[in-house]
């Protein structure tokens, strides 16, 4: 077996602490005289911004700029480690004084090896490690998992299950949104918007340790439904937080979309077009801030988005307002969709009745040798899934979750592949910022809402 | 020069509780958040498990301005280098808890891509387990290193500081390595 | 193709499930086959050669979007499932084409041999291949010509090897009280 490791080309002993230089080498932005045309074009999005007469497919003159020599441009270096509260995301900007040419995002910083520990884990174990990519919203994850390995097993969900999923899913959203909004009101200074986001959130966080037993990576949402029933009295809980989110949200209007500073910082910075958005694979919340009305819960929906009204949120000139706009409004329509799910929950099972897949109800192992056993080799060996492939795709909070699981028969997958939104995502940045100021490198990297679990995994 | 070097009688004791006391009491951490954790870590700086009742509110993004490092989330093998240079650009005196599992064993991530233990990097001084760690269990993390900077055993970090030949002969400690901390005083 | 599965799969058959669309077979050619996967998706076992034309061509009908593109590498199954008349190699690149005003997804399975792992990239049709393109090639060791900029994503620049691919250990470390590293 190879193992990986490094090369032994570094110096052992650095000569002073401070002189240890971390280099990723080809992964990072080199100077502009040692770059060929077409890449520099490439770097500043020429190849996207279509020109608006001429010969197509061409970057106007404007754009490019290769005449210009090197020592007129600064290239510098923000992260791993940086005051944006967005994880461990390098970014290598070249800048012209404070504009910014081009923008190279590096990754990897947070890489896990989640999806070889998945080839090491039954399905059973399989959404702890698939929920600790998003961390901002581990259900999701969980719930993309669970959807594709039941597709596997072919099995059929009852009702209650489906919906429990739904009113945890979009708890979730609003969560993550919420979240999202005290990070980027940090980022562009309003600490205030941390402090509320945060309130919130502690709320809905309680609701998930009262029925998932954790505040964050749940491994509630198992295939073949979920771990337990909601607890009673749990009808009250999410009304009390409905009703404070909602009142609340209002308070952030006030707080910020009324603001002129923030719009003014909001407003036209960090602008993509549907047609590079489309190029890129971006969805989400930022190919609806283009205008185009993607939204899988609505398009291709799954569990039982189709049988509850929500609208989908879309912008108009794909700018960090925009998409501030949108999230701030998807919280809206979450709420709308939960107090749906109160009215219309169906008594029943929590998870499929199936004795391979589920394991039996903790009280029967006491009684029966068979539960204990089931027990036992559910836990164990696990439960062998059919040979076959799936790709499964739900809407997250940040654009489309995939699943791709492979498997051989066996109790665990042979390959488990998480489309991430944003790893796909991130490739808008270079684009977005280019032509920017680099204060608003911070603003506009919050508005992609990267988290770099889920990017790096 | 440090409280280390300070040679220690009747007369520095009460000057050494002092700034013992401004130093715990003012512990700032570095941003260090790398996954989940980092988000508890936020809650714990926001308003419902507020650390700014122990003076730490503050997060000093440059590590030249902070004495904490709070190793939040699972350290890969291409951000191990950048850890070890955020922790050499800290000033002393300077402390690092590692939180959660990931940080403190390498967690569930037994594999390749993780380096297993913070400690393999950084000298660590409370381990917070947990993944994540809910908020109160890295506020007790946080109280259990203001008891080590209390009782000074911070002074005495293995492998680090020089130790004095007279203070090893029959040295026998007061109290147990592992520092108990019921209701802090 | 009989497999190991449990009695009580629906699935003992992993081949087509359900008449395929004649669209998307008319697109890829007639020579070409296509399934239809149990998640609805029509699956075309596509050629190295024919793979960039082949997107082309779906991407013209409508396809607009690149949702995602991986690899598996089937060194410890290689008598997985595949269509008849395709040659199974080791390495296999997946790609999930999307298209909105359809509604539909294509997946396009690919053959890729170990000896030669280089096949066209997708950067010119879709730009958000990028990405994942890097990603394939960190971790499989799969070849992308045309792509503007292949370099290690995920991993250190210096690192040695493929992690996903299954000859790469999982790189456990040993633990205290268990007796022995490797797959649990």
């Amino acid at each position: 077996m190879t193992d990986g490791k490094r090369t032994a080309t570094e110096p052992a002993q650095p000569a002073h602490p401070l002189s240890f230089e971390t280099s990723e080498g080809p992964q990072e932005l080199s100077p502009r005289t040692d770059t060929p045309p077409d890449e520099l074009g490439r770097e500043v999005g020429a190849v996207l911004r279509l020109p608006e007469s001429g010969a197509e497919g061409g970057p106007r003159d404007g754009d490019l700029d290769v005449e210009r020599p090197d020592d007129e441009t600064m290239i510098i270096n923000m992260g791993p480690q940086h005051p944006s509260t967005h994880g461990v995301l390098r970014l290598m900007m070249e800048l012209d004084g404070e504009t910014v040419l081009r923008t190279k995002p590096i990754v990897g910083y947070l890489h896990t090896g989640m999806e070889k520990t998945g080839e090491e884990l039954t399905f059973q174990q399989g959404a702890t490690n698939v929920t600790r990519m998003d961390y901002l919203s581990p259900l999701h994850n969980e719930l993309c998992f669970s959807l594709a390995t039941e597709k596997l097993l072919g099995i059929e969900l009852p009702p209650r299950a489906v919906w429990i999923r739904m009113l945890l899913s979009e708890l979730q959203r609003v969560s993550s949104h919420l979240m999202w909004l005290a990070t980027n009101g940090m980022d562009v200074g309003s600490t205030t918007m941390m402090i509320f986001g945060f309130r919130e959130r502690e709320m809905i966080l309680a609701f998930f340790e009262k029925t998932t037993g954790l505040r964050m990576n749940h491994n509630f949402i198992r295939p073949g439904g979920t771990a337990a029933d909601l607890p009673d009295g749990w009808e009250d809980d999410v009304e009390v937080i409905l009703e404070n989110v909602s009142a609340r949200l209002g308070n952030y209007d006030e707080l910020l979309t009324g603001q002129p500073i923030f719009r003014e910082r909001m407003e036209g910075v960090g602008t993509l077009s549907a047609d590079e958005a489309l190029a890129l694979s971006a969805t989400g919340p930022i190919l609806r801030s283009t205008g185009v009305p993607w939204d899988l819960r609505r398009t291709m929906p799954y569990l039982a988005y189709d049988q509850v009204e929500f609208d989908v949120i879309i912008g108009t000139y794909g700018d960090n307002f925009d998409r501030y706009a949108i999230r701030l409004n998807e919280i809206r329509e979450s709420v709308r969709i939960i107090r749906q799910v109160l009215d219309k929950m169906p008594t029943g099972d929590y998870r499929v009745q199936d004795k391979k897949v589920t394991p039996p109800p903790r009280a029967r192992i006491d009684e029966s040798m068979e539960a204990l056993i089931h027990h036992f080799k559910l836990f164990t060996e696990g439960y062998k899934v059919p040979e076959g492939e799936v790709y499964v795709a739900i809407e997250s909070a940040r654009g489309e979750l995939g699943c791709y699981i492979v498997s051989d028969g066996s109790a665990k997958p042979y390959r488990i592949h998480i489309r991430a939104p944003s790893f796909v995502n991130l490739q808008c940045l270079p684009v977005m910022m280019h032509g920017g100021l680099v204060a608003d490198a911070v603003a506009t990297i919050s508005s992609v809402d990267p988290v770099m679990g889920e990017v790096d995994r | 020069m440090g409280l280390e070097d300070l040679h220690h009688n009747f007369l520095t004791g009460r000057l050494e509780d002092l700034v013992k006391w401004a130093r715990r009491n003012s512990v700032w951490p570095v941003t260090f958040g790398l996954a989940c954790c980092a988000i508890e870590m936020m809650a714990v700086g926001a308003a419902d498990f507020d650390i700014s009742r122990f003076g730490m509110e503050v997060f000093r993004a440059s590590p030249r301005q902070a004495d904490l490092m709070i190793v939040a989330g699972r350290v890969s093998q291409k951000m191990a280098p950048v850890l070890r240079q955020v922790y050499d650009q800290m000033m002393e005196p300077k402390w690092v808890i590692s939180m959660g599992v990931c940080a403190s064993t390498g967690g569930m991530f037994n594999n390749y891509a993780i380096v297993q233990g913070v400690d393999q990097v950084v000298p660590v001084d409370v381990y917070a387990p947990g993944c994540p760690p809910s908020p109160e269990m890295l506020l007790h993390a946080i109280l259990t290193l203001h008891e080590k900077i209390r009782t000074g055993e911070i002074t005495r970090r293995q492998g680090t500081a020089p130790q004095r030949p007279e203070e090893l002969a029959g040295w026998v400690p007061e109290r147990p390595d592992a520092v108990r901390v019921g209701t802090p005083r | 193709m009989s497999t190991d599965v449990s009695p009580d799969s629906p699935h003992d058959d992993p081949t087509p499930d359900g008449p395929v669309d004649a669209a998307v077979a008319g697109v890829v050619g007639a020579h070409v086959p296509v399934w239809r996967s149990i998640d609805g998706h029509e699956v075309v076992f596509v050629d190295r050669g024919d793979y960039h034309r082949t997107a082309e061509a779906l991407k013209a009908s409508g396809f607009e979007m690149l949702a995602d593109l991986t690899a598996v590498d089937y060194l410890r199954h290689p008598a997985r499932a595949v269509a008849d008349g395709v040659e199974a190699e080791r390495f296999e690149l997946v790609v999930m084409l999307l298209s909105m005003a359809q509604r539909r997804r294509v997946r396009l399975r690919v053959q890729v041999p170990e000896s030669d792992p280089v096949v066209a990239s997708l950067w010119d049709l879709y730009r958000g291949a990028e990405a994942p393109e890097r990603e394939a090639f960190d971790m499989f060791g799969i070849v992308f010509e045309g792509h503007p900029d292949l370099t290690r994503i995920l991993m250190p620049e210096d690192w040695e090897g493929h992690p996903l691919r299954k000859d790469f250990g999982v790189g456990r470390v040993p633990v205290q009280f268990k007796a022995a590293p490797g797959p649990r």
